[in-house]
């Protein structure tokens, strides 16, 4: 008796589930809303199903629960009723699946006014480039990658030259126009997901993959990753702005192209040595850093990553948040730079600096902190020394009072929660994985002893033996 | 997958069809007081041990081919091998270790001792040169530039090869076996059943040899 | 060999087991350790299974609570979290599932079941148990080595599995691969044995379709392992040749820490491919010994016989060849050609025809049944509202395009958890229930049996169930944590905290488990040689637990298939498969001979 109440308390429990349970399809934002009817459709159909075949089961055991004189039926087959069952299964089947393969013939085939994008996941960040003015992408490899070509276009394709790049997760597309994403890995397998746009794929290295979407309505969305990349899968994630297509193109004709960036070149170091005048007082004319004016080092660490927190500083991706006083103080001094250039020639200035060994300031369990820096190895360095294609800046032999710091921000969020701060968001969640103070300290001692020497930039510490 | 797929279907249509036969007509729940047959005389366990265990081998195989097939078609890096000379004379062995079995099979049959223990004796011997020979072959390729990691069709070729002489190597285990009994002077027809599953298995072998030839060949 | 002279007409010829030469050791060890009786053989499958499947059961407590209450412990980062995905999945799937339904139910019943002395090939198949354990060693070793464990996901998807920064990249995935090879080589050899003993070690009278449904089930499961099992030997070669000598099978050219790699041109979909060829049927060798087994529980405990066998029968057979057809509905979102969606879609809801067939023939069978519900009862019936579940769940994931949003999400973890991990669990606990007083000659505890039963069958359908929404929701799977992660409502936290909780109760009510099937061991009920009043042939040996060839003297012979219960016009309401007609009693004299 309790089965068969058990049975039927949760055969409608799950039923009334779905009515009233707070998780939903997230708010549809393209045009797949074919998608969700089929869903729909499925929910329907198997939960009828499901309770007829649950209550039926409920009533079996009550009408025949064992009694001494009750003598089971001797049946051992029925041909029509199995025949019967069989037919109605498989028009059940057929009214799920029909439905189905309809839609999907429309997700196969891209529309032919569809314009294109193509989605570069990379461990553990995704960048897109557009076609440019003649409307075809330049080739790319993976093996022609290098910090001057991110992408790995083939240097002699002239289609290549005006693709428009942009390197960093955050896209902005055109409400109402289909688009075609094209999919390309850099490593791994990656999965290019927004939800309200319910259509996904795979990211492949060596091949591209499709598939298509009309944004219908404007707004902002989260992309993330689902394919299983690595440690930090759970924080791979873009931001994508569907806009109106005026500020579309206005955005697109902002950003650079293969041909404007090659051409570009890194920044001057010497152009830069004039600007750093002003960054001398507090953080050193070496840059070498000083405690007490709160100023970290700056000596050590790649133009790349400088250039991105001058960028935030300036626009207010950083330095703005409450509990934040020295980044709050930084970011007169990084507005007063004229323009994007000079930024880059401060950092190539800064880049040029000499490394030299900083002191002690934090004590910690360096054996904690070594199985605690596991979790930051792959994107920092086995050594600490930084690995610009993660986006991860050098940590050994910084300023380990600062470090401790920024982790601290990291943590509460004080820092990298702004939306333009893509690369500070990725940290706010590996952060948590110091649950306390002493753990951050732990880490932060570790570091200060890493040398930092790229010499094991391509294994990890396992393989070194 | 293609290729696969047509190997079970061949392999599970058979099957079905064989219980087919045995139920359609059956009603099962009606008992009878003469108990129906059960297996067939000639199949024996070890036989059918022998049947099943080549499936499984045929599986392994066909997905090896078939990953071939399609790591072809795939990638664009494909620069086919040159086949060394040596690989026909290996080939020629192989023939010649399963004729010798074939006829260590019929000796046991007619009970003739010594003509099984010579043909057997041949049997492994030309198998050990066979193996040895693809042991050269390897190191000819190997001087010639075709190194394993260098392309996949080097690859697939050292793979399928060495899978294909692992085989061998453990069919060597059985035929000592049935070597030790046959020195140790069991009679000839009591050894039957087991040198009849080496000459099967040799065979099947060597269809597998020629298979895996014809592909390197062919692509 | 013996070309016996055979008459057709009359008698069946003797089964070549019959005259088997069975070693019958005298020490302690040749009895208990290196024995070649398949019934000690299938107990060391079952308790190495279990408690390796304990190991994975801690890992997903441990991965529980770093969802539930994220951050708690700082042992848990987010590369151990990956480990622990990785080791539990692969744990349960392979180490646990496929070994206890093949070499533990598979080794005891088979043998027994079809009325034999012992397997085919006994020292084979006590070869197979050594390797089998060789294997769980090297597996367990990923443990410990440097770097531990491989981290990549179980599905070993190139090129993250043996990439440099993915945890255990250095040793892990090599013990891993080798300890699936070497897995692989050990089920064949069993397989063999239970192929074999099937078709050829079966008593007099025992004509394939008088089998019992758990025989069919075991069967077939091992005819597709055999033939899946090599698409996963010939991956695991391909990617050790990448891993270790450089080859180029699946790897493509990549960057590798950010840095170019060595490899060129190879291709991950292939080992996709590969991979869920062996997959996809993997999952069905994994359901269809639940299926055969929950079959002869529910017959056994409805006193009734199963509903339409015949169907149940074919039912099995073209589950087990569509499965082989429907590898790439896992690969939907893969990268591979869109179009393979139309055909795989069918294929995958093709197959749900004769899945269905089977659920309505047991709930058929429960109809007008005289249901007593003993605890393997109760499994019985929880595996078939937990399989509905998951069974129709999965005609959401197989649906292409209903796939689409779904894949890789949490629906994607509530569904394959609900029919592949509590539906198949739940009828290997009922199969203890009803086989241990065979196995050891006493009852387990009916009432600890009870509570095991309500805890672990509520606990699972709370933990699972919810899941589906927050698939629903879009909360991807193989999340160390959902921190930033902006379109997941905050409320999903609380429900994973409270999946938490439900999961630690379960795990506990398993101790309980363990404890009654130690303490009955020594101080359970004594059982007979059938308490359950069943009519196969293994409640029918002259010993309880049966002997080193089970059968004393004289093997059975057969007179009737195996669900003859409750047949009119007989006063007993069952009768085993080896009672001849002339001996059945009857009550009236209107009899009208077996059972029509």
């Amino acid at each position: 008796m309790a089965m068969a109440i058990a049975l039927i308390v949760l055969a409608g429990g799950s039923v009334l589930f779905y009515f009233l349970s707070p998780w939903h399809l997230t708010p549809l934002a393209s045009n797949w809303g074919a998608i969700d009817v089929t869903i729909g459709i499925s929910f329907w159909v198997t939960g009828v199903v499901f309770l007829a075949i649950s209550l039926f089961m409920a009533v079996a055991l009550i009408r025949y629960r064992h009694q001494r004189h009750r003598r089971a039926l001797y049946e051992p087959e029925n041909k029509r009723l199995e025949l019967w069952l069989t037919g109605i299964t498989t028009l059940g089947i057929a009214a799920l699946l029909a439905p189905g393969l309809f839609v999907w013939g429309d997700f196969v085939r891209v529309p032919d006014d569809a314009h294109e994008v193509e989605v570069v996941g990379q461990q553990w960040h995704w960048s897109f480039r557009f076609p440019g003015r003649d409307g075809v992408f330049g080739g790319a490899r993976n093996a022609l990658i290098d910090e001057a070509n991110p992408f790995g276009l083939v240097s002699d394709d002239p289609h290549g030259q005006d693709d428009v790049l942009v390197d960093r997760p955050g896209v902005l597309l055109p409400v109402d126009r289909p688009v075609k994403v094209l999919l390309r890995s850099k490593d791994v397998l990656h999965n290019f997901k927004v939800p309200a746009f319910r259509a996904k794929m795979d990211a492949i290295p060596g091949q591209v993959s499709y598939f298509w979407f009309t944004p219908t309505r404007t707004g902002e969305f989260q992309a993330v990753c689902a394919e299983l990349c690595g440690i930090a899968h759970f924080a791979m994630r873009a931001r994508v702005q569907v806009v109106e297509p005026e500020r579309f193109e206005a955005w697109l004709a902002e950003q650079p192209t293969h041909g404007e960036l090659i051409a570009r070149g890194p920044g001057n170091p010497e152009a830069g040595k004039a600007h750093y005048a002003a960054c001398q007082a507090c953080h050193g004319a070496r840059g070498q850093g000083q405690q007490a004016t709160n100023a970290p080092r700056l000596a050590g660490l790649d133009a790349d990553y400088l250039r991105r927190q001058l960028h935030n500083f300036r626009v207010g991706a950083r330095g703005t948040r409450e509990g934040d006083d020295y980044g709050r103080q930084m970011r007169p001094f990084a507005q007063s730079l004229p323009d994007e250039a000079a930024i880059r020639d401060l950092a190539a200035y800064i880049e040029t600096l000499p490394v030299a060994p900083t002191a002690a300031t934090v004590e910690g369990d360096r054996r904690m902190g070594e199985r605690l820096y596991r979790s930051c190895a792959t994107c920092h360095g086995p050594q600490g020394q930084g690995r610009s294609a993660y986006r991860a800046p050098r940590l050994a032999g910084m300023s380990d009072w600062y470090l401790v710091r920024q982790l601290q921000h990291f943590r509460a969020g004080i820092r990298g929660r702004h939306p333009r701060d893509a690369y500070g968001n990725q940290m706010v969640d590996m952060a948590q994985v110091l649950v306390d103070d002493a753990a951050i300290r732990d880490v932060v001692a570790y570091i200060h002893d890493l040398p930092g020497t790229a010499s094991a930039v391509a294994r990890t510490p396992g393989e070194e033996e | 997958m293609t290729l696969t797929l047509v190997l079970m279907a061949v392999l599970m249509g058979g099957i079905a069809l064989w219980l087919f036969r045995q139920s359609l007509h059956v009603q099962p729940w009606v008992a009878e007081s003469g108990p129906g047959r059960s297996v067939p005389a000639p199949m024996t366990a070890s036989r059918t041990g022998l049947g099943v265990f080549l499936a499984v081998v045929t599986s392994v195989f066909s997905l090896t081919i078939s990953a071939y097939l399609m790591r072809r078609e795939m990638g664009t890096d494909w620069r086919s091998l040159t086949v060394p000379g040596v690989i026909w004379v290996n080939s020629a062995l192989l023939v010649l270790a399963s004729l010798a079995l074939q006829l260590a099979w019929r000796a046991a049959g007619h009970g003739q001792e010594g003509r099984l223990r010579q043909a057997l004796l041949a049997g492994g011997g030309l198998t050990l040169a066979f193996v040895a020979g693809q042991g050269v072959a390897w190191v000819r390729l190997e001087a010639a530039g075709y190194y394993l990691a260098a392309n996949p069709a080097n690859a697939f070729f050292y793979l399928l090869t060495v899978l294909h002489a692992l085989h061998l190597l453990g069919g060597l285990v059985a035929w000592g076996r049935v070597l030790v009994r046959a020195r140790g002077g069991a009679p000839a027809v009591q050894l039957r059943p087991s040198v009849e599953l080496c000459a099967l298995y040799w065979h099947f072998l060597l269809l597998v040899w020629v298979v895996i030839l014809g592909l390197v060949l062919a692509t | 060999m013996h070309e016996r002279e055979y008459d057709a007409s009359s008698q069946a010829p003797p089964a070549e087991v019959e005259e088997m030469e069975l070693v019958h050791p005298r020490t302690f060890l040749g009895k208990y350790i290196w024995s070649q009786d398949a019934k000690v053989i299938a107990v060391q499958y079952a308790l190495t299974a279990t408690a390796i499947g304990l190991v994975a059961l801690v890992l997903s407590l441990l991965m529980r609570l770093q969802l539930g209450f994220p951050n708690s412990l700082s042992l848990i980062d987010p590369g151990s979290y990956l480990q622990y995905v990785t080791m539990h999945g692969m744990i349960m799937v392979v180490y646990l599932l496929t070994a206890i339904f093949l070499g533990g139910f598979g080794n005891y019943l088979i043998p027994l079941m079809c009325g034999a002395r012992d397997m085919a090939f006994p020292y084979l198949n006590m070869l197979s148990y050594w390797v089998y354990l060789a294997s769980v060693l090297i597996l367990v070793a990923g443990f410990f080595v440097d770097g531990g464990s491989s981290g990549a996901g179980w599905t070993l998807y190139p090129p993250q599995s043996i990439t440099p920064g993915t945890p255990g990249a250095d040793a892990g995935i090599i013990l891993m691969l080798v300890s699936l090879a070497v897995f692989i080589i050990g089920f064949t050899m069993g397989g063999l044995n239970y192929v074999v003993t099937v078709l050829q070690g079966r008593a007099r009278g025992m004509t394939l379709m008088r089998l019992p449904l758990t025989v069919w089930g075991i069967f077939m499961a091992t005819v597709m392992a055999l033939l899946a099992f090599p698409a996963l030997l010939v991956a695991v070669l391909m990617m050790l040749l990448d891993r270790t000598l450089g080859t180029s099978f699946f790897m493509p050219e990549m960057l590798s820490m950010g840095e170019g790699g060595d490899h060129r041109g190879g291709s991950p979909l292939l080992f996709q491919h590969l991979f869920w060829f062996f997959g996809h049927p993997e999952v069905y060798i994994v359901a269809l010994p639940a299926f055969g087994i929950v079959s002869d529980l529910i017959a056994v405990h409805a006193r009734k016989n199963i509903f339409g066998y015949r169907m149940m029968v074919w039912a099995i057979i073209i589950i087990g060849a569509l499965s082989f057809v429907v590898w790439a509905h896992h690969m939907y979102v893969s990268g591979m050609s869109p179009y393979f969606g139309f055909l795989f879609a069918t294929t995958t809801l093709v197959i749900a025809v004769p899945t269905a067939i089977k659920v309505y023939n047991w709930v058929l069978t429960l109809w007008r049944g005289n249901i007593h519900l003993t605890v393997p009862m109760l499994f019985a019936i929880g595996f078939l509202f937990t399989f509905v579940n998951g069974g129709l769940s999965g005609l959401f994931l197989g649906n292409v395009t209903v796939d689409v949003p779904l894949s890789d999400t949490y629906f994607v973890v509530g569904h394959f958890h609900m029919v592949m991990a509590v539906a198949p669990v739940l009828v290997i606990f009922g199969a203890i229930y009803h086989w241990y007083p065979k196995v050891t000659g006493r009852m387990l505890d009916p009432t600890l049996g009870k509570v095991h039963f309500w805890v672990t069958f509520l606990g699972t359908y709370a933990i699972y169930y919810p899941m589906h929404f927050i698939g629903l929701q879009g909360v991807p799977r193989r999340y160390y944590a959902y921190g930033e992660t902006t379109f997941i409502s905050d409320s999903v936290q609380s429900l994973n905290a409270f999946i938490t909780i439900a999961a630690f109760v379960v795990a506990l009510a398993q101790l309980l488990f363990l404890f009654n099937l130690a303490w009955s061991y020594f101080r359970g009920r004594e059982a007979g040689p059938n308490p359950w009043q069943a009519t196969t042939l293994e409640w029918q040996t002259p010993h309880t637990p049966p002997r080193h060839g089970n059968f004393g003297e004289e093997l059975p012979v057969v007179y009737r298939w195996p669900y003859d219960y409750s047949v009119p016009g007989v006063r007993a309401d069952f009768i085993p498969q080896n009672v001849p007609p002339e001996a059945v009693e009857r009550e009236a004299p209107a009899g009208q001979g077996g059972g029509s």
